[in-house]
């Protein structure tokens, strides 16, 4: 194909940053604006990432930031209460609601139960100005390294999201809901940046629920940071449900202490260009981590999953499991790889990608990676990419199941390899249902919100 | 309730059945018998309704309706049961949920409501029983780490919670010791009334000491060539199958 684009994007964006640069740091501590230098450094020489970058092979986000787009440095007080006009479809979780919209925590959100003594679930903008002493120790610690524009790009102008701190020996028993709310009236790039602090031995499990409120363009950055102190289990869950002019890029950083458990499942129901960057340091001897993800993409839905998990010590085990159904024009990406460093002796790493196209023109690229620098070890990946299974189709139909039933039958027992993996039933349940719908075809983009998008 | 006329049945381009004619009544029991290769599965595929296979000439109307127009699940539902040769695995798909769907179906089929669970489950029960199947197995993904004994039984057991009018049986006692099989044809023997009828296709005239044929019928090259009492079956065990290729060449 040749080139007749210029792609002047990223430099535009380090020109926005320039020119306001008094507007992006205030009301942010000395920390976070020192950290906005070195990464807009990064960023503006390696530009928004392309074919080129290596991991970005099949995911040039080039094109998605060819709209021009508003990025808002200041939080703006919706004129609406959105705890009115939306209603998340993963609900009656029993859990705490926590808004935020275009990568600001809303400000009325309502208090939704009670928290135990010392959590605090707030504005990270909020919290690295009243608990420094936390945020400090932990903001860009994980992310800081990454080559990633992207990642850079959040680090240079993000200011809020989702600060989450549990103290130790705290446990929480329901997950806490966090819905992410793309809605303004003009095409919107939005930067979101949390932390969350697991103190040792506690315990609790955070959902994302990405959603678009209005038609327009969106690009979200969102970019999460999570330290879990020994002994500590902390469950990330992420339901993806945008529209496909939306373009979700995640990124997660996870460090993993002794002893302690991480638990991810990443769902992508709906969106137009999703790329997930998923990053595990596991710090201490006996952490865990199982990095689980289901895609369900159709049309031209494009969704990249780029996972990396470190053993950077003896004794720690890893699994990866991450599964896509494509159909239509949609394409699939899995990039999964596994760092045995030296002496991460009796490391026990396992990854599986499997893939299903529905469609002779659905695409899927999976590679697995894996660096291994220890010799006693146990590591394994495999990869398949195949159609549903004609003969299990057969067997179903000659019982008297129809072809459609037995067709989702498959289909949602292929997906549900994935959902049972989550420990939380009633979580569970409800991602299993929203799949369900989904494969149905019941669930479009985000069609329960134009239910409350009336105005 | 069947009849096959002039079958001709063909799997990329090769012709697999070369003109079978079959006639079945309620009540009867129907062993196909003959040598590898003979297109004994090919039939009872082709009549479950396998898209693999093209029917390429001839007719077969089961309950006075053309059965080579109805898809697959619909011949379930008027009554047509394929016990696999080589039942699937499914992961994923429970036993439970794979039944009772199954089940419905066939009810809906019928004008009468969907069971209850706890009517589907005291019929699971019941069912159970006719092959000595555990719960153990039924509370699995369909067929998933199951043996090949058990394999086979779970076929019986699927075919006592469906009840079909026309029961063909592929090979169904390949891989299975004598208790097994004893188990099995005690199952279809259970599930034998005046109404429904079976057609055991086998290759060994084992199955025939425990499920005992009316007719046996011998597939070579894709026709039948023999049909006669059960007795031919014996006479096969005695002389093996090339007396027939012989007279078949004739």
């Amino acid at each position: 194909m040749i080139e007749t684009k210029q792609y002047t994007a990223g430099e535009e964006l380090v020109n926005l940053f320039t020119a306001n640069r008094e507007m992006y740091n205030e009301g942010c501590p000395v920390f976070m604006n020192g950290a906005r230098e070195a990464a807009l450094e990064k960023f503006y020489k390696a530009g928004i990432p392309s074919k080129s970058n290596e991991d970005y092979k099949y995911t040039d986000l080039r094109p998605v930031f060819q709209n021009d787009f508003e990025v808002v440095p200041r939080y703006v007080e919706q004129s609406v209460d959105l705890h009115e006009i939306f209603k998340c479809d993963v609900p009656q979780l029993n859990s705490h609601i926590i808004l935020l919209i275009n990568g600001w925590y809303y400000g009325r959100n309502r208090r939704v139960g009670e928290f135990p003594e010392g959590v605090i679930c707030s504005s990270l903008q909020h919290a690295a100005n009243e608990h420094p002493e936390i945020v400090e120790k932990h903001y860009n610690k994980y992310a800081a390294a990454s080559a990633d524009p992207m990642v850079n790009l959040n680090t240079a102008m993000a200011k809020d999201g989702l600060f989450f701190y549990v103290p130790d020996n705290v446990t929480i028993e329901a997950p806490v809901q966090v819905i992410n709310i793309m809605y303004s009236k003009e095409n919107t790039l939005a930067l979101q940046r949390n932390l969350f602090v697991l103190g040792k031995n506690s315990e609790a499990r955070i959902v994302f629920c990405d959603h678009t409120l209005n038609e327009n363009y969106y690009i979200l950055n969102n970019l999460s940071e999570c330290h879990i102190e020994p002994d500590s289990r902390f469950g990330f869950f992420s339901v993806q449900n945008q529209h496909n002019g939306a373009v979700n890029i995640t990124s997660f950083f996870a460090n993993v202490e002794k002893n302690a458990l991480l638990d991810t499942n990443t769902v992508t129901l709906n969106g137009g260009v999703v790329r997930n960057n998923i990053k595990v340091q596991l710090v201490g001897e006996h952490a865990h981590a199982n990095v689980n993800g289901l895609t369900l993409a159709d049309e031209k839905q494009h969704v990249d999953n780029f996972i990396s998990i470190d053993h950077a010590v003896p004794n720690c085990t890893s699994s990866q499991l991450f599964k896509n159904i494509l159909d239509d024009h949609s394409k699939g990406v899995f990039s999964g790889q596994i760092h045995v460093f030296r002496d991460a002796q009796k490391t026990e790493a396992f990854q599986q990608n499997n893939n299903v196209l529905l469609s002779e023109t659905a695409e899927m690229f999976t590679k697995p990676r894996l660096i291994i620098d220890a010799d006693d070890v146990r590591c394994s990946h495999g990869a398949t990419v195949g159609r549903i299974d004609e003969d299990a189709l057969f067997y179903l139909r000659a019982r008297g199941i129809g072809e459609k039933e037995a067709r989702l039958m498959i289909m949602f027992a292929f997906a549900d390899q994935v959902l049972s993996q989550i420990a939380v039933p009633v979580l569970r349940e409800r991602l299993e249902d929203l799949v369900e719908r989904r494969l149905r075809g019941e669930l479009g983009p985000c069609q329960h919100c134009t239910l409350n998008n009336k105005k | 309730m069947l009849t096959i006329k002039n079958l001709h049945a063909t799997i990329d381009g090769k012709e697999i059945l070369k003109g079978i004619n079959l006639e079945v009544k309620p009540g009867e029991i129907h062993a196909i018998m003959g040598p590898n290769g003979s297109g004994k599965s090919t039939l009872a595929n082709v009549l479950a309704g396998h898209e693999s296979f093209e029917v390429s000439e001839g007719e077969v109307t089961f309950l006075g309706e053309n059965l080579l127009e109805q898809a697959a699940e619909d011949r379930a539902r008027n009554g047509i049961f394929l016990s696999f040769q080589y039942p699937i695995e499914i992961p994923g798909v429970s036993m439970v949920n794979f039944m009772k769907t199954a089940v419905n179906e066939h009810r809906k089929h019928n004008g009468l409501e969907p069971l209850k669970a706890s009517q589907f489950l005291r019929l699971m029960e019941e069912k159970k029983k006719i092959v000595e199947i555990s719960s153990q197995l039924t509370n699995r993904s369909v067929n998933e780490g199951f043996s090949g004994g058990e394999k086979k039984r779970n076929e019986i057991f699927q075919m006592a919670m469906l009840e079909p009018k026309l029961a063909i049986l592929d090979e169904t006692d390949s891989g299975l010791d004598i208790d097994a099989l004893r188990i099995v044809a005690n199952g279809v023997n259970t599930l034998k009334t005046p109404e429904n009828a079976t057609i055991v296709v086998t290759h060994y005239q084992r199955l025939l000491e425990y499920i005992v044929p009316d007719y046996v019928h011998v597939l070579y090259n894709g026709r039948i060539v023999k049909s006669a009492g059960k007795e031919l079956a014996y006479e096969l065990e005695a002389k093996g199958y090339d007396w027939i290729k012989e007279e078949a060449a004739e």
